[in-house]
């Protein structure tokens, strides 16, 4: 008898203490890849988020915020049952979703239905969002970085038709080439021949001999770095001197050590420049960074730091912790600086300024910030 | 399609083809001693590429003298490979010998992915192979002009070998008749490590020449072209050396020509690369160049 008083005794102080916490803190999930096939981007944006609380300190609207991190196993069925566990067990108020987008769309449903806000840092097809309130990316879409390439083909580099050598086994290459063949051809542009390649394949001479007799202003590749590397190189050994413009799986060092001198001129657009910040917080981002891990940040950090800033920002704006409303401040957020760059969020989807960069010197250059409406 | 336009195809599809067919040499040498298919082979031939890398790169030695130590390696692997794993299994059946071919090659490829990782390299070539020269109108890297030359001096070398050496004397013996051989006092062991020294070299020269075209090399890269060039040893008939050069050429023409001529199916390539394979398994087995033997089962 006395023990179970002491147990009821214990349970209570244990379930006050709960209690007392709770109206102090504010919990944020995190479903993350920590392991699993895709490790190494949830690794890199919880790396991103824990360095951005180091800026911009873990309080907000006086409360003090607390992570708390599920690990997703690179697994579609596991994402939704962290999701459930972080909403039903851990009673966080919102999620900084997974970060790919087969994971992205097991847990979005979920959330959906538990009216929780979630905001995945790097999930980019359009369907992650589409017909859902609650469900928001930090990354831009596969149709918005194909329209911005689109668009800088035809206004800056005056091309008037365009080739597209897409990949057909990623859906994201495959996206990439119809959005941008759609806004090419929208803006009054030309796309002359269409062709295709498969991850892993090395010779390119049969689609490129196509092209090149077609003979277009632009080459548009929206591929990933391994196949962009030598594609230059085919091009260019085939006699083309045009432009080749790609996209950002060009984003790696690898480029420049297969690619060669055939990589220089090559344009792509991306998600933001690692050596110049575009705001303020950016560049503290990117100083800090280099301070901790003497080497440039990557582009899945900084969007996982962009996630937890506008999280952040609209529960300040919201001076709630109700999910709903959270919810309703996210959606109004404009304006905002985040890593990499000035953020507008519309049906969950940010609008924010395309970086193109140019190779020049085994080293990506700033050309411009694109602003796509 | 323009002229101009269906040479440069054309020309396309010798340069991937001449790539092929040096490696179908290799596999067509082995296969015509010890009636194996060294699935190795294709490894031997990452290996030759990483090697003759690491020679360039970290000990800065001159280019020529980087494959050659490369190929020289690969000499030796291809005789380690030999004496750990085949020659234990020289007196069990067939398919214990093939079976341990494709651990050999899985074990070679996944200690590539743990020691250098999966992130592909690039591959420094000399102005000799990347020169792209212009001849009426199609432009040709030199690397296409070296591989058939190089193919042909192998080949003659090995005819030279084959046919008018003791060793070759002894390999063909070796083919014929293994246990015979033994019997006239002919140390078996050592012309079949002779042969896959001569394999594994040739292994490293198509690996090298394949990272002068396509001057990435990982881990993984031999996995295609090893199938590819093994698709064309049993097209041109597999044991004959002038058939799977012919068979390399085969097969590089038609996945090239099949992108060229029907874009739609570009994903189809290397489908379409193995569907000649089966035809021709299921319709002339022996190849175009290869006797059909009759095997006891």
């Amino acid at each position: 008898m006395k023990v179970f008083v002491v147990l009821l005794l214990c349970a209570g102080l244990l379930l006050g203490g709960v209690a007392l916490a709770a109206e102090e803190v504010i919990r944020i999930g995190a479903n993350l890849e920590m392991t699993g096939a895709v490790a190494a981007y949830g690794q890199m944006i919880w790396e991103g988020i824990n360095l951005i609380r180091e800026i911009v300190g873990d309080a907000v609207a006086g409360k003090k915020v607390e992570l708390v991190l599920v690990d997703n196993k690179s697994d579609p069925v596991e994402a939704a049952n962290a999701t459930t566990r972080l909403i039903d067990k851990e009673g966080v108020v919102a999620i900084i979703g997974p970060a790919i987008t087969k994971n992205m769309l097991a847990a979005a449903p979920i959330c959906e239905e538990k009216q929780i806000p979630i905001i995945s840092a790097t999930a980019t097809n359009p369907l992650v969002t589409q017909g859902r309130k609650f469900v928001f990316r930090a990354c831009f879409t596969d149709p918005y970085q194909g329209a911005a390439a689109a668009k800088f083909a035809f206004e800056d580099l005056k091309a008037k038709t365009a080739a597209i050598l897409s990949d057909i086994a990623q859906d994201y290459c495959v996206a990439l080439g119809n959005y941008f063949k759609e806004a090419f051809e929208k803006q009054g542009g030309k796309v002359v021949v269409e062709q295709h390649c498969k991850t892993g394949d090395q010779d390119f001479s049969a689609q490129l001999t196509t092209i090149i007799n077609a003979n277009p202003d632009l080459i548009y590749v929206p591929n990933y770095y391994t196949e962009i590397a030598l594609i230059c190189r085919q091009a260019r050994d085939l006699g083309y001197e045009g432009i080749i413009l790609s996209a950002d799986g060009a984003d790696a060092p690898e480029l420049f050590d297969v690619g060669g001198d055939a990589v220089e001129g090559l344009y792509h657009t991306a998600a933001w420049d690692a050596t110049k910040g575009l705001t303020e917080i950016g560049q503290k981002y990117i100083d800090l960074y280099r301070q901790k891990f003497g080497k440039d940040p990557n582009m899945f950090g900084a969007l996982g730091a962009d996630a937890y800033l506008i999280l952040l920002n609209a529960i300040e704006r919201a001076g709630s912790i109700d999910s709903a409303k959270i919810r309703d401040a996210m959606e109004d957020t404009k304006d905002l600086d985040v890593v990499t760059g000035r953020v507008t969020i519309e049906n969950g989807d940010p609008i924010k300024p395309v970086v193109v960069r140019k190779v020049e010197n085994k080293r990506f250059v700033v050309v411009k910030a694109l602003a796509v409406e | 399609m323009q002229w101009t336009a269906l040479f440069q195809q054309f020309m396309n599809g010798v340069s991937v083809g001449s790539l092929y067919a040096l490696l179908a040499i290799g596999y067509t040498l082995v296969y015509g001693i010890l009636g194996l298919i060294n699935f190795a082979h294709s490894d031997v031939f990452m290996l030759g590429t990483y090697f003759a890398f690491f020679m360039i790169g970290v000990f800065l030695l001159p280019w020529w003298l980087s494959v050659l130590i490369g190929v020289a390696l690969c000499s030796l692997v291809g005789m380690s490979i030999e004496r750990v794993a085949y020659r234990p299994l020289r007196n069990a059946p067939r398919i214990s010998a093939l079976i341990t071919a494709v651990g050999v090659s899985f074990f070679i490829e996944n200690l590539g992915l743990v020691t250098v990782g999966a992130r592909p390299k690039g591959f420094p070539r000399p102005d000799l192979m990347k020169n792209v020269y212009t001849i009426l109108g199609a432009r040709i890297q030199g690397v296409t002009f070296w591989v058939p030359v190089i193919s042909v001096l192998i080949l003659l070398a090995l005819f030279y070998i084959v046919y008018r050496t003791k060793i070759g004397m002894a390999m063909r013996a070796v083919s014929r008749d293994m246990e015979t051989t033994r019997l006239m006092g002919v140390d078996v062991d050592r012309v079949i490590l002779y042969t896959f020294a001569l394999g594994s070299a040739l292994a490293g020269v198509g690996g090298v020449l394949w990272a002068c075209k396509y001057p990435q090399i990982n881990p993984l890269m031999g996995i295609f072209p090893g199938w590819k060039a093994f698709t064309a040893a049993v097209v041109g008939g597999i044991g004959n050396v002038v058939g799977a050069m012919l068979g390399g050429f085969i097969i590089g023409l038609a996945e090239i020509l099949i992108v060229a001529f029907f874009p739609g199916l570009t994903g189809y390539r290397d489908a379409f690369v193995f569907t000649i394979l089966i035809i021709f398994l299921l319709v002339k087995p022996g190849g175009l160049m290869g006797e059909a033997t009759k095997e006891k089962v």
